[in-house]
């Protein structure tokens, strides 16, 4: 249960750390292209509670994801002390709105420890380990299925 | 890459322009407007098809086009009339030299069968058929026997033939040019001095026919050699030397049994030969011209080249000592990598962008209209536009690459049907952004098996309704509004409004008691669920109904219909705009989001008056627009961004017309004014929202959604009842 | 000084594979799409040897060389004549018209330079 991920044990990894709430999480620093303040978003119709909006990213149309909401709490209310990751997921380009971000870490992988089995949708789908630093928890969250499903054209 | 490889995929991108040709002259044939010069573009067509294909050695695209272009001739010298089925056995042989090009170019296999009994059915063309078998048969192997040789450098060496030889022969050669000869710029000392790289050689020169220099006819041939050769070489390869002059002189070759004269010295005897040349030519007027009367010409030249092209960048020093460049000076086109294109277009789209948000910014800080910021900023803005329309300018291509894909379409649906169909094509020239192209073939390709598919009858109907066996189906291409406008129309039964609606009422699409119009019936086959097995073939099916078709064409920002007369035939019409980079639209706000509405949608604005907006059951609203009820979409509603109705009264009404010819008003807060913005994708980082066709980025710096009207207007006729809209609708 | 050579042909490959054989033997090439287009570049070029195919569009081969031999400055150039066309009958009819000699495609790139060095001083 507590097993520890072993991938490679040698390797050292850079993740940036940030809060949400009163929470700690990190994502791998290779996916994050820079990190910018809050810019009101255009918001977009027909779409999930945890979208936004999209904002300008310098002639490109960036998506926000509040991830915050994506993740199980009260959606943010954003002000000017927020902060966007812009993260690279697959060939996608996407903002996530969290509140401030605090470290950045460098860790081997057989610090990520598997992530605690509290059964939550929320959990399984996005948390991919946890990190104990300094009697922190930090939880590593995986991108993949932050956006919601491309939609499949009906045929 | 291997410079052969590079040649040879020019040689395949230029196999498909030839193809291109060769099936627009044979057409151009069979309508009867042609004339010899399109017979030689047909024939040179498949000529160019075969000499490349015999540098590279492709036998099976040799032998076919050799048959192709033998059937050609006979038409090129009149022997052979272009009658209907001459033509159709033209045309289908000019899909199999497609099909085989292709199949040389990616390695794959083509239906032998099927080529074979093609050149047997061009081969029987032929009005003498047995000659022409054997001058086919005796032509191949000459052509095929081809393989490109690395030029060995031992060719140029002038000291060739030295060394111990066993087996040496020695001619005797009388060799006198006719004036003719050197009219055709052939050289006699040239000849002896190729003729001294075969062996060792003694030459002497009888002047004694010079005349006097008073009688010296300026074009004549006085001098005549005598010459011994000792060479290896065969009497073969001391002809080959004459071969280009033995017309144009008196020529005696004679092969000596014995002993070979003494050591000659061919250095001097050939100095010798061209003192006695010159001495001739220097008395005789006409000499080629001194490099220094041809300089100021290349100069010239090279100026007028920089007037007409793009590329005459390099100074013109370079451009006489580069072999490359002197070449692609003689061209009017470059060649671009699309990237760097699409890169330009880019940047000048943030361009756009940002000289309207320093215009929002000039007007914020509240500079008059008349201030030099402000007209400068006018410039600006009239200069960046003109840089946007001539960047796209160079990725817009004529229509002609999509059109001409079509007749072999219809050829081989026909053939699937077994209808007669002739296909007119118009427009070809007419130019669309690249993108919106590649995007064009699939919904067109459609449209036209619709339309022979469904629309043509089979020959023995159309006789018995008294029109001509061969059906008819017309696509033309033109700009219309700033759009262009792309129509496919046939001469068949038309469509048939008592099945669709009976059809339509089967799947549940309308109510069993609809009233429609002959308009509405006949845009019924663009509905979701309409097209299926039971009305779609195999052939225009592939799966796909007309609804599909649309959709694509939406996708693209454009709009179709279809318009029908029973007997006559129908129409289908898309428009499309000419770029999908640019739009111009209103911006608007709605429940104080901002959005944009395409221009082209828009067919007028107005104020609603308190007495012609009209509940109508079931939460929906029409609004009377001289006397006509339209029905009324309350787009901050639509797109979920209110709960509540908008008071009309307090909104401005944009009436918007959809495909078909539906009208309706879409209720917006305020008009914020026109423009042109770039067109931004929500899909490259999100994707698609219903009833948004994109993004763009306004003066501010924020992002705005565009609005998908035609997305729009079907939600909210899905929403209400149907019926009820209708009624008021028509 | 390299000896410069005109290729007057409408295909692009046969162009090609011209400059390919002619440059690798030594020669500066200047290109020219068709009979007109060649005249026109004879306004600023003095090739040492043209080679010109027949069967153009705008102006074919015969008309070429007609329009160089009609032409003080160029009619000393010789003019090769390139063809599949090996028949008599063209051949005859581009000399008459002042072509210099003949190269009967597919050419061979030995063979092909072999004939310029029978025609070029």
């Amino acid at each position: 249960m507590t097993e520890i991920t072993r991938t490679d044990l040698t390797s050292a990894r850079e993740l940036i750390a940030f809060r949400i709430g009163a929470q700690e999480f990190c994502v791998d620093i290779m996916s994050v292209r820079e990190i910018r303040g809050w810019t009101p978003a255009t918001a977009l119709p027909q779409s999930p509670g945890f979208v936004r909006g999209v904002v300008n990213l310098r002639g490109a149309v960036l998506p926000i994801v509040d991830l915050a909401a994506r993740l199980g709490f009260a959606p943010a209310e954003p002000t000017a002390r927020h902060v966007i990751i812009v993260a690279q997921i697959e060939t996608r380009v996407v903002g996530l709105l969290v509140d401030a971000v605090s470290d950045i870490l460098t860790v081997t992988d057989d610090l990520i420890q598997a992530a605690p089995d509290v059964a939550s949708d929320m959990v399984k789908t996005f948390v991919r380990g946890v990190l104990a630093i300094d009697r922190r928890m930090i939880s590593l969250i995986a991108l993949d299925h932050l956006l919601p499903a491309v939609e499949r054209e009906a045929a | 890459m291997d410079p052969m490889a590079a040649i040879k995929q020019t040689f395949f991108q230029e196999c498909e322009e030839q193809l291109a040709e060769l099936e627009a002259g044979l057409l151009a044939i069979q309508d009867g407007g042609y004339d010899g010069e399109t017979v030689n573009a047909v024939f040179r067509a498949v000529h160019s098809i075969k000499g490349g294909a015999g540098a590279f050695s492709l036998d099976d695209l040799v032998h076919f086009a050799h048959v192709f272009e033998t059937a050609l001739d006979h038409v090129r010298s009149g022997r052979l009339a272009p009658s209907h089925e001459v033509l159709g056995t033209m045309l289908r042989a000019a899909d199999a030299l497609a099909d085989l090009v292709r199949a040389a170019r990616d390695d794959g296999s083509v239906d032998a069968g099927r080529c074979d009994a093609l050149a047997d059915a061009l081969r029987a063309l032929d009005p003498d058929a047995a000659q022409a078998d054997e001058e086919a048969d005796g032509d191949d192997g000459e052509i095929i026997d081809f393989q490109p040789v690395p030029l060995d450098q031992s060719i140029f060496d002038d000291d060739l033939a030295t060394g111990s030889v066993p087996s040496q022969s020695l001619f005797l050669i009388r060799f006198k040019p006719k004036p003719v000869l050197y009219a055709k710029a052939n050289e006699a000392a040239v000849l002896l001095r190729e003729l001294a790289g075969l062996g060792e050689m003694t030459v002497a020169c009888d002047s004694s026919a010079l005349p006097l220099l008073s009688e010296l006819d300026p074009e004549g041939g006085y001098l005549s050699w005598s010459i011994e050769l000792k060479t290896e070489q065969d009497e073969a390869a001391v002809r080959e030397i004459f071969e280009f002059v033995e017309w144009d002189c008196d020529l005696e070759i004679e092969r000596q049994i014995g002993e070979a004269p003494g050591e000659p010295d061919v250095a001097a005897l050939i100095e010798k030969m061209q003192a006695a040349v010159e001495a001739e030519l220097s008395a005789l007027g006409p000499t080629p011209i001194p490099v220094s009367e041809a300089e100021p010409a290349v100069i010239d030249f090279a100026k007028a080249r920089e007037k007409k092209s793009l590329q005459s960048a390099g100074d013109q020093g370079a451009q006489r000592a580069d072999p490359a460049l002197a070449g692609a000076a003689a061209q009017t086109t470059i060649r671009v990598d699309l990237d760097r294109v699409d890169r330009l277009i880019n940047l000048v789209g943030e361009l756009v962008i940002n000289q309207a948000m320093l215009a929002q910014r000039v007007q914020e800080a509240g500079l008059a209209r008349a201030s030099g910021v402000a007209s400068g900023l006018d410039e600006l803005e009239q200069l960046t536009r003109e840089i946007q329309d001539s960047v796209m300018a160079i990725r817009a291509q004529p229509v002609k690459s999509v059109f001409q894909r079509m007749p072999r379409l219809v050829r081989e649906v026909g053939a699937m049907t077994g209808k007669l169909v002739r296909l007119v094509t118009e427009g070809e020239k007419t130019e669309v952004d690249k993108t919106v192209i590649e995007r064009l073939a699939d919904p067109l390709t459609h449209m036209i098996r619709n339309a022979i598919d469904h629309g043509l009858e089979t020959p023995e109907a159309r006789l018995a309704a008294g029109k001509p066996e061969e059906g008819l189906v017309h696509l033309s291409a033109a700009h219309r509004s700033g759009r262009i406008v792309i129509e496919v129309s046939d001469d068949g039964a038309g469509i048939n409004r008592a099945r669709v609606k009976a059809l339509a009422i089967g799947k549940g699409l309308i109510p069993a008691d609809a009233a429609l119009t002959d308009d509405e019936i006949d845009n019924l086959i663009f509905l979701p669920g309409f097209s299926t097995a039971q009305t779609i073939s195999d052939i225009s099916g592939r799966g796909v109904g007309m609804d599909v078709v649309r959709r694509s064409i939406q996708a693209l920002g454009g709009r179709i219909s279809i318009t029908s007369r029973p007997g006559h035939g129908s129409t289908f019409t898309m428009s499309l705009p000419l770029t999908l980079a640019v739009l111009d639209g209103m911006v608007v706000t709605v429940a104080e989001q901002t959005l944009v509405v395409p221009l082209t949608a828009i067919v007028e604005t107005l104020q609603p008056k308190v007495a012609d907006v009209h509940g109508f059951g079931g939460g929906a609203r029409v609004i009377a627009i001289r006397e006509h009820f339209t029905p009324l979409i309350d787009v901050g509603r639509e797109l979920a961004y209110r709960q509540g109705d908008a008071d009309p009264l307090s909104c401005v009404a944009l009436l918007v017309e959809c495909e078909g010819g539906f009208r309706s008003a879409l209720l917006v807060d305020a008009i914020l004014g026109q423009r042109q913005v770039v067109i931004k994708s929500l899909e490259a980082n999100y994707r698609h929202v219903q009833g948004i066709a994109a993004a763009t980025i306004l003066g501010d710096g924020r992002v705005a959604l565009i609005l998908d009207v035609d997305a729009v207007v079907a939600s909210s006729r899905a929403d209400a009842s149907f019926e009820q809209l209708l009624a008021t609708a028509g | 000084m390299n000896k410069t050579v005109l290729t007057v042909d409408d295909s692009r490959t046969m162009r090609d594979m011209l400059m390919l054989a002619l440059s690798d033997a030594g020669y500066r090439v200047v290109q020219a799409e068709d009979g007109l287009h060649g005249l026109e570049v004879l306004q600023g070029e003095t090739p040492d040897v043209i080679v010109t195919d027949i069967n153009m569009p705008r102006m074919d081969g015969f008309g070429f060389i007609e329009g160089v031999r009609g032409d003080e400055r160029h009619r000393a150039i010789p003019i090769l004549v390139l063809t599949t066309e090996s028949d008599a009958e063209k051949k005859d009819r581009a000399r008459r018209a002042g072509a210099t000699g003949w190269i009967v495609k597919p050419f061979d790139p030995v063979k092909l330079v072999a004939a310029i060095r029978r025609v070029a001083a």
